[in-house]
């Protein structure tokens, strides 16, 4: 019964990491950067979800409403002001750059909101816990919304990216840029659609994060970022299955690494497993291996 | 009326100047090709015209308007289309989201029926149509790339090698399509490496060598002309 309760954690946890591997992916399939400063929109995300509810006295509905409105216009003002300039730039720059906003957006919520860290009011979404088995098993409310929330989000992007015309829109950018525009379409729209919509998930992922571990800080979005950077690439950068399948696998792995094996090696364990796994799947486990058909 | 006029282009990759004062023009109706060795500024041309591509200076003209400053996606809504080199479907979908995108500046009531009227028209399309385009054949692929073209329903066409890697026989069945286009009033540029087949298909063509343009005139005058012979048809 501990092992299942640390299993629906784990896939808790991954749950999280899967929506904000969801933004990485997203952008990496259809602008070809790697967006190093979507960890720290999740930080923007909370802290504005926070000031919401503490300050303001929004209900946490309309908290995580307002978190999504503004990571949004903040993912679209960043890609417009800092990324689309550098559009023909080497990725180097670009990935550069995507460091420096990262810093950049850290320090200005030390600047706003202080070093100390807020404590998330983690009562605040006031969901039921679950009891299985007698009471032997017991899944908190947010451990379940986490998993829901992951599933209605991975179900809603397919059908977005599969049916809709800015949908097929993003798979045209995502396969050739060039032959999308011949089309008629506007890549650089395109690709602030997919800010908008990773950063929107950011604060998704922000809100719960820190209703699961309610501590927030400048530096809270950075190793979540990291770590769901890592559960892209281990599904297959630009899959967007991939993404969901690894941040599962990564939280999977870290919560159970850290129950039997070390608490201290947990996040070593996890980057470990990244390593042998791109050692044998270099494109991760969906990645599509890079054919080139004459 | 020229449909298309291109004034005294020049276009630049950084500092290589690729293409050095070109001028030519396409009246309605015609099919015009440009022929030249690899590397002379064909694909350059149709590219720039296409807005892919900038001129640095020098004017191009769509229907006596100057579309210098318009962007690539706004192109296919004025009624040229580029079917490029290398073909570029998208590979990862299928043959109907293909053409469907092909139709992306169109109102989306229209797309249906236009998928059909170029289902008619490429049959073996319509076989495939929800197979993934990357795993067609090299020549299918062409016809798929030919067909997103014509789904935005364009005045003028313009065709980057698509003989490019075919077979002969399937060489003979994309110039037959072209002819069906031409005929069915469609307006169309052609850049071809194959000089035979170009030249026996079109009204009048330019040659191109390394970014200039070196000799002009009636298609046919020039499948007879000596030096033409030499060059590029290889007797």
């Amino acid at each position: 019964m501990v092992f299942l309760s640390n299993l629906v954690n784990g896939i808790s946890l991954g749950s999280i990491y899967a929506v904000i591997a969801l933004g990485y992916t997203m952008v990496y399939g259809i602008a070809k950067m790697l967006n190093f400063a979507h960890g720290d929109v999740i930080m923007v995300g909370a802290y504005v979800a926070f000031c919401a509810m503490q300050y303001w006295g929004f209900p946490p509905l309309l908290a995580l409403l307002a978190a999504m409105a503004v990571c949004t216009v903040l993912g679209i003002t960043i890609e417009s002001l800092a990324y689309r300039p550098l559009r023909q730039a080497a990725s180097l720059a670009v990935l550069i750059t995507a460091i420096g906003m990262s810093y950049l957006l850290q320090n200005l919520a030390l600047l706003i909101w202080g070093a100390n860290p807020k404590s998330f009011p983690s009562g605040a979404l006031a969901l039921p816990t679950l009891n299985l088995f007698g009471g032997r098993l017991t899944i908190s409310g947010v451990t379940l919304l986490s998993i829901l929330a992951n599933l209605a989000i991975m179900l809603a992007l397919t059908t977005f990216i599969s049916r809709t015309k800015m949908g097929k829109a993003m798979r045209c950018v995502s396969e050739d840029r060039g032959a999308a525009e011949l089309m008629g379409i506007n890549v650089n729209l395109t690709i602030s659609v997919t800010f908008a919509i990773g950063s929107a998930l950011a604060a998704v992922a922000g809100v719960l994060l820190c209703s699961a571990y309610p501590v927030l800080m400048p530096t809270t979005g950075s190793m979540p970022g990291i770590k769901a950077f890592t559960a892209a690439v281990f599904g297959g950068i630009g899959s967007i299955p991939g993404a969901m399948i690894g941040g599962i696998l990564l939280g999977v792995i870290e919560i159970l690494g850290k129950a039997y094996i070390s608490t201290e090696l947990g996040d070593a364990i996890v980057f470990a497993v990244l390593i042998i796994v791109l050692l044998f799947r270099p494109t991760g486990l969906l990645g599509k291996p890079i054919r080139e058909k004459v | 009326m020229s449909m298309l006029e291109i004034n005294d282009i020049h276009v630049f990759y950084g500092a290589i100047h690729a293409i050095k004062g070109v001028s030519f023009e396409v009246h309605e109706h015609e099919i015009v090709t440009l022929i030249g060795a690899n590397g002379a500024g064909k694909s350059t041309i149709l590219n720039t015209i296409a807005g892919l591509l900038k001129p640095r200076s020098g004017q191009i003209l769509f229907e006596g308007k100057n579309i210098n400053s318009v962007p690539a996606n706004k192109m296919v809504g004025l009624g040229m289309a580029l079917c490029p080199e290398g073909r570029r479907i998208f590979q990862q979908m299928t043959v109907r989201e293909n053409l469907e995108m092909g139709g992306y500046s169109r109102p989306a009531a229209e797309i249906a029926p236009s998928v059909e009227d170029v289902f008619r028209r490429f049959p073996r399309l319509k076989e495939r149509e929800k197979q993934i385009a990357g795993t067609l054949s090299g020549g299918e692929q062409q016809m798929l790339a030919m067909a997103r073209a014509l789904m935005s329903k364009p005045k003028l066409m313009m065709l980057d090698e698509p003989s490019m890697g075919l077979a002969p026989l399937l060489v003979e069945q994309i110039f037959d399509i072209i002819r069906e286009l031409h005929a069915a009033g469609t307006t169309i540029l052609l850049v071809e490496q194959n000089a035979q087949m170009a030249l026996s298909v079109a009204d009048r063509a330019y040659v191109l060598e390394t970014g200039t343009i070196s000799m002009s005139g009636e298609a046919k005058a020039l499948l007879e002309d000596d030096n033409v012979r030499k060059a590029y048809l290889g007797s």
